[in-house]
């Protein structure tokens, strides 16, 4: 799984990653958390808001630092439910 | 009912009563109010109590609406609306929706990418961090209901005529295009329960008092600084109504500093007080809050030069008329 992080160096965005790094930690999954800054890629994935969340290519949040909680959660459900 | 107006704008908005309590307690500790240094401090301690007062409360209530505004959903709503009814629907949204400058680049290719004309992304780009109903409120605290009014009014109409403009121009073919799929593009959030907004407005409100909290200790410290120790004349004779110029440099001045409308408030208060033209301290907070060097750098990246400069010159143009229109206007006012 590849959860990404975009954001183009703000501090919420930093904080966005390090809650998505405890996640991954406290599930013990094998996800891989990168972190985009290029404003193309930002864009091509048409976020407008910033910092975003997507798991394996999806947006799943915009303009929010999700706690480390919802993101164990989306973890959850991108894990368990077959796509 | 004026009655109840005067109670309302002077205690509960102006918080008179609390300039009174820091002149009481600064009496109780020996220090003289009337003098220039105790006045300092009492100015100092009132103004800075009272906007973060009025800003903590108003950006929890504001955060609270803007959760039903984000970016996505102003794309779609303002995707609706043809010619001036969309610039002007993008300047009110933008008055509502969230925005600091980091977030900007983002959002205008969005707005580009969903096919709103250039014009209507600078209907918003203009009105987001001029006119916000914080600076609404905090303004009618300061200057009064009338004032208030005018500046969002103008405001708006700057950012809808700026936009306008722009797209006559015909400055489409200045934006520099980035390319999104087409799925990514409708992305939407799920929809945000009342617990969660609650959480957002709080963050909102945490964020943006620790984003700005240095601008308005500098800003009132200024403000104090204007208002006992730079002797009225001097301003007079450089801002006063009497000098041509004081438009052209209060905007020249004010252009290339990047501040909050929170922080830039106190410094126009102190002003008005040493008697400064209304006009005048409008162009100064539009020029502080419209553009900054930070923002224009930013811009750079989603647009040609040829834009950019066509934006600045527009809004630098609309603030110059502004505040000569209010200098002129201004037995309106008194």
């Amino acid at each position: 799984m590849k959860i990404q992080i975009f954001g183009m160096g703000c501090a919420k965005c930093a904080l966005l990653e390090q809650h998505a790094r405890e996640a991954v930690s406290n599930l013990k999954s094998d996800a891989t958390v990168e972190k985009v800054t290029d404003i193309g890629a930002i864009a091509a994935m048409g976020v407008m808001s910033t910092p975003a969340l997507a798991i394996d290519g999806a947006i799943r949040s915009a303009g929010r630092v999700l706690t480390t909680a919802q993101i164990e959660a989306l973890i959850s459900d991108a894990t368990f439910i077959p796509r | 009912m004026q009655i109840v107006w005067d109670f309302l704008q002077h205690q509960v908005l102006g918080m008179a009563w609390l300039d009174a309590a820091f002149g009481a307690i600064l009496g109780l500790l020996g220090v003289d109010t009337c003098g220039r240094f105790g006045a300092s401090v009492q100015f100092f301690l009132y103004d800075t109590s009272k906007i973060f007062i009025l800003l903590t409360l108003l950006i929890f209530v504001i955060s609270y609406i803007q959760s039903y505004f984000p970016p996505e959903r102003t794309k779609k709503i303002l995707g609706r609306f043809r010619g001036l009814g969309a610039n002007v629907a993008s300047a009110l949204l933008g008055t509502l929706t969230p925005f600091c400058s980091c977030s900007s680049i983002p959002l205008f290719i969005g707005f580009t990418n969903a096919g709103l004309p250039v014009g209507v992304t600078f209907s918003f780009l203009i009105s987001s961090p001029l006119v916000d109903l914080g600076a609404f409120i905090l303004l009618i605290s300061v200057f009064g209901a009338k004032i208030a009014a005018a500046y969002v009014v103008v405001g708006l109409v700057l950012a809808v005529a700026g936009g306008t403009l722009i797209d006559r121009l015909g400055m489409e073919r200045h934006v520099v295009r980035f390319s999104a799929s087409p799925a990514a593009i409708n992305f939407e959030q799920p929809e945000m329960s009342r617990q969660e907004r609650l959480t957002y407005a709080k963050e909102q409100t945490l964020g943006t008092v620790h984003r700005v909290w240095l601008y308005i200790i500098a800003g009132v410290a200024i403000g104090a600084l204007i208002h006992n120790w730079i002797p009225a004349e001097w301003i007079q004779s450089v801002l006063g109504k009497n000098n041509p110029f004081s438009v052209l440099l209060a905007t020249v001045v004010g252009i290339p500093m990047y501040a909050d409308i929170f922080g830039t408030i106190p410094i126009a208060e102190a002003l008005y007080a040493k008697g400064v033209g209304l006009g005048t301290i409008l162009s100064f907070m539009m020029a502080v809050t419209a553009l900054s060097l930070p923002s224009m750098i930013m811009l750079r990246r989603v647009v040609q030069p040829r834009l950019l400069a066509t934006f600045v010159g527009i809004v630098t143009l609309g603030i110059l008329v502004i505040g000569y229109a209010f200098n002129a206007l201004r037995f309106l006012f008194a």
